[in-house]
């Protein structure tokens, strides 16, 4: 009978014991594969190393902290089956409204002149709210409504850009509280960096062992029939989403504190790179399946990737062209390794 | 090809293959097919007359649907060859297959659901005018006289969505028609449609046999091989075993083949001590699809609930799950009236319903059989502080894997890759994890092979001694009449009986069913 699994591309036949290689053991294999590559071509253009090099390592990982935050967040989106097109433009409204509260008094304070110093978690509070409240419309939208979660999140994404403008008219907004800034500065400039790994574990936590993250798999995997064993999906579909949206104000408080200036034109397509973190490391788009350690994965990929064409001194323009061939690559291993499935009757 | 061409391809005489020039219009010989660590096919011949409708018949995995794949030109056969009006050719893709004269008629319908019928018919052969457009007014009158030949009566102006799966399979017919076939390819055509249906499909698959079409026809259901097939081969584990004349053998004599076993017993119906009534439904009504729907159910009981497809007897069992509220009517569980308005409600309340639709409604197809099993039972059980214990739930999910007997390496098996009747006992075992005292069946047993069926049957029959009071749906006559103790009746939305097992027998419930 045909019963018996085929071994899959890329994966090693265990049949005889009982646990398998994750998934993403391949994904980190390319992403040592990618830095690898930079290494020698760096000794072959450059004459230097591209990974020995400390303060490169800083920054590659600095610059993937943000987008993997929110990436963590689209994660368990797309598990659902969604998308979130939203984040960026939830990063630029949270970071303009809670920038208000977070400047100190040794500046022309914009929308509250007369606002005493803050404490960072109150700017903080703020941030994450705002984004969970967008995240909470896409949800409500998307479950009440039943419009998809493509154009849900769209109307978010073009609306919170505009509120994100209308907030200061524009104006940036800068001179952050000591205490503030050290969200983005702290802990020897790490601080993003940990924050990062520290809502990856939880989600990673949460997605495997916990019911929340068992019916986030169901969901996404058969909506109707995680409706018939008793899962309440739009309840869950709202909190799925008010959690991207957490993260996400969340994201925003990190970036603006470390770059001590909050912009209405900030965090552009970071809802793609984000996107593209998680396709990158094997969440699949039609949903069910994936891991918040892939994603992680896939967000090095991006960073390394990143940082090594500019460290090969590669044209601005060239790296989005070779970004974007990456991102659909990645959608066609994707769907090949789905064919493969199906194909077994 | 132009439109003069495509009328005279409709033109049948022409096409009337000439039985004389050769015995077989298609032979399969020694056809060989393996997938990465499966032999799915091992030297597998079936030889089909033209004029003749020749079923394939074999559990699910034994190998039918690839055997199919191979002369529709999906999958290439690793070794043997295929031979059509005695020659041998090659079909390396569908259209190959198509255009040399097989066509194929899936189970799941492939039909663009936003076009209309002659659309559907005529893609990628639409008749042009002069000026190189579609030719509608050409297209509607090929349609229709392909109809009228085939005795099918529907507008080729409406769209395949609003039209009812048994049309929708006619649409299938006329199309595959309409490309001359000599073999036709029909992959379980009556999973889907009512016994009415039924009988014009096979006044069609008579006149078509008339016509000198080979017809392979896939099926699970034996009183249909009797009625329309001429001659039936039999697979087992992707070996050929046999192929005779239906008119030769019974219908045990099949089973037999089919399983390599003799089914001593089919339907392991025992005698249960009744307990008290468990659940008790009044004047059930959700509107405009069943009304008035009244009955007990006791502990230790099997209420069947038969009736034609679409007489609302899924419905029904949808809406004691709480998955369609009723509009009224009451529903009490030991005499007590509850209120069920969402499946989770339902599942609180000890019920546990198998839905109709393994695929749509049942197997989370991207996850694991643990993770399958286990869902249903992640609202209290099992769950401390919103983390699942993982190591109590495994333990119980294996228990339950090899109580059912599911087959598969281990739990962390993808559930796509499991048989038919694998995956529904994983569906089973997800709700007999739940320890429900009310079990709710749709179909338990279908489109599965005759080993699980037999299993699936027993475990209900022990169910009931365990005192769970089970409603059972089932379209098939012999199960309904073999496992129930009582037998509801619908019809168009209202039950009209209520039969004892004693006076319960074919006649009367077809019966009460088609009023």
């Amino acid at each position: 009978m045909i019963t018996r699994t085929a071994t899959a591309p890329g994966e090693v036949p265990v049949m005889a014991s009982r646990k398998r290689l994750p998934p993403e053991v391949s994904i980190f294999l390319v992403l040592i594969g990618i830095a690898a590559f930079f290494e020698i071509l760096g000794w072959f253009i450059v004459g230097q190393s591209f990974l020995t090099n400390v303060s490169r390592l800083q920054i590659i990982i600095l610059q993937v902290s943000v987008i993997g935050i929110i990436a963590v967040g689209v994660t368990q989106v797309i598990i659902t089956g969604g998308i979130d097109l939203s984040s960026g433009s939830v990063v630029a409204m949270c970071a303009m409204i809670a920038a208000t509260f977070a400047q100190s008094s040794n500046w022309p304070k914009l929308i509250h002149p007369s606002l005493a110093d803050m404490p960072f978690f109150v700017p903080l509070m703020i941030g994450l709210a705002v984004g969970a409240l967008a995240g909470f419309i896409n949800g409500w939208l998307i479950t009440k409504t039943k419009i998809p979660p493509f154009i849900a999140t769209l109307g978010m994404m073009v609306t919170a850009r505009g509120i994100a403008r209308w907030y200061t008219d524009g104006s940036p907004v800068s001179g952050f509280t000591q205490s503030f800034t050290l969200l983005g500065n702290g802990l020897d400039r790490w601080m993003p960096v940990v924050i990062f790994l520290l809502v990856a574990a939880i989600f990673h936590i949460v997605m495997r062992y916990t019911r929340f993250g068992k019916f986030t798999y169901a969901i996404g995997a058969n909506p109707q029939a995680a409706r018939v064993s008793g899962i309440n999906i739009d309840t869950h579909l709202i909190k799925v989403y008010m959690i991207a949206g957490l993260l996400t104000g969340l994201a925003a408080m990190v970036a603006i504190a470390r770059i001590k200036t909050a912009q209405a034109g900030m965090g552009l397509m970071y809802e793609l790179d984000a996107i593209a973190a998680a396709v990158i490391g094997g969440v699949s788009l039609s949903g069910g399946r994936g891991r918040i350690t892939g994603t992680v994965i896939g967000a090095l990929i991006l960073g390394v990737m990143l940082s090594g064409f500019t460290f090969l001194r590669v044209d601005a323009y060239y790296q989005d062209i070779i970004k974007g061939c990456i991102i659909v690559a990645a959608v066609i291993v994707d769907q090949y390794r789905q064919g493969k499935r199906s194909k077994k009757t | 090809m132009n439109s003069a061409s495509q009328v005279a391809a409709l033109d049948m005489n022409s096409a009337v293959p000439q039985p004389q020039d050769y015995e077989y219009v298609l032979e399969v010989i020694n056809a060989r097919k393996e997938f990465p660590g499966v032999v799915a096919l091992d030297d597998v011949s079936l030889r089909v007359r033209p004029g003749t409708v020749h079923a394939l018949m074999g559990e699910n995995g034994a190998g039918k649907s690839t055997l199919m794949k191979i002369i529709a030109g999906i999958y290439q056969p690793d070794g043997g060859e295929v031979r059509l009006r005695g020659s041998a050719v090659e079909l390396p893709t569908p259209l190959t297959a198509q255009e040399a004269g097989i066509a194929m008629i899936h189970q799941e319908l492939l039909l663009m659901d936003y076009m209309t019928v002659a659309e559907n018919i005529w893609i990628r052969r639409e008749p042009k005018n002069r000026f190189g457009f579609v030719d509608h007014d050409q297209m509607r009158r090929n349609t229709l006289e392909l109809f009228n030949r085939l005795n099918i009566n529907l507008d080729p102006d409406a769209e395949i969505r609003d039209l009812s799966v048994a049309n929708r399979q006619m649409v299938e017919i006329a199309k595959a028609v309409s490309f001359n076939s000599d073999v036709l390819i029909m992959d379980e055509p009556t999973s889907a449609i009512t016994e009415k249906e039924v009988a014009h499909l096979f006044d069609i698959i008579r006149d078509l046999k008339a016509q000198g079409i080979g017809i392979v026809y896939i099926t699970h259901k034996m009183n249909e091989l009797f009625e329309i097939a001429d001659e039936f081969s039999v697979f087992r584990d992707g070996r050929y075993i046999a192929t005779h004349a239906s008119t030769e053998v019974t219908r045990d004599d099949i089973i037999r083949m089919m399983v390599g076993r003799e089914i001593t017993q089919m339907f392991p119906k025992e005698d249960v001590a009744l307990g008290e009534v468990v659940l008790s439904v009044r004047n059930l009504t959700l509107n405009g699809v069943f009304r008035d729907i009244s009955f007990d159910v006791r502990a230790g009981e099997i209420l069947g609930l038969a009736g034609l497809v679409g007489s609302g007897r899924s419905n029904v069992a949808e809406t004691l799950f709480g998955v369609t509220p009723a509009d009224s009517g009451t529903i009490s569980i030991k005499g007590r009236e509850v209120s069920v308005s969402s499946p989770h409600e339902a599942i609180k309340l000890g019920m546990a319903f198998l839905t109709e639709d393994r695929k749509d409604t049942g197997c989370f197809l991207p996850l694991d059989i643990q993770e399958n099993i286990q869902v249903a039972v992640l609202h209290d059980q099992y769950v401390k502080g919103g983390f699942v214990s993982e190591a109590e739930l495994e333990n119980a999910s294996e228990e339950m894997g090899r109580k059912l007997r599911i087959k598969t390496p281990d739990m962390q098996e993808c559930i796509e890759n499991l048989s038919g009747g694998n995956q529904q006992k994983v569906l089973i075992a997800r709700w007999l994890l739940t320890n429900p005292g009310i079990l709710i069946l749709d179909e338990p047993t279908r489109g599965i092979d005759v080993g699980a069926k037999a299993e699936i049957h027993s475990l209900i029959t022990q169910l009931a001694h365990k005192g769970v009071a089970v409603v059972m749906i089932s379209s098939e006559m012999p199960e309904v009449l073999g496992m129930s103790d009582r037998i509801l009746v619908m019809h168009e939305g209202r039950a009209t009986g209520i039969l004892d097992r004693e006076e319960a027998d074919q006649v009367k419930i077809m019966d009460l069913a088609a009023q």
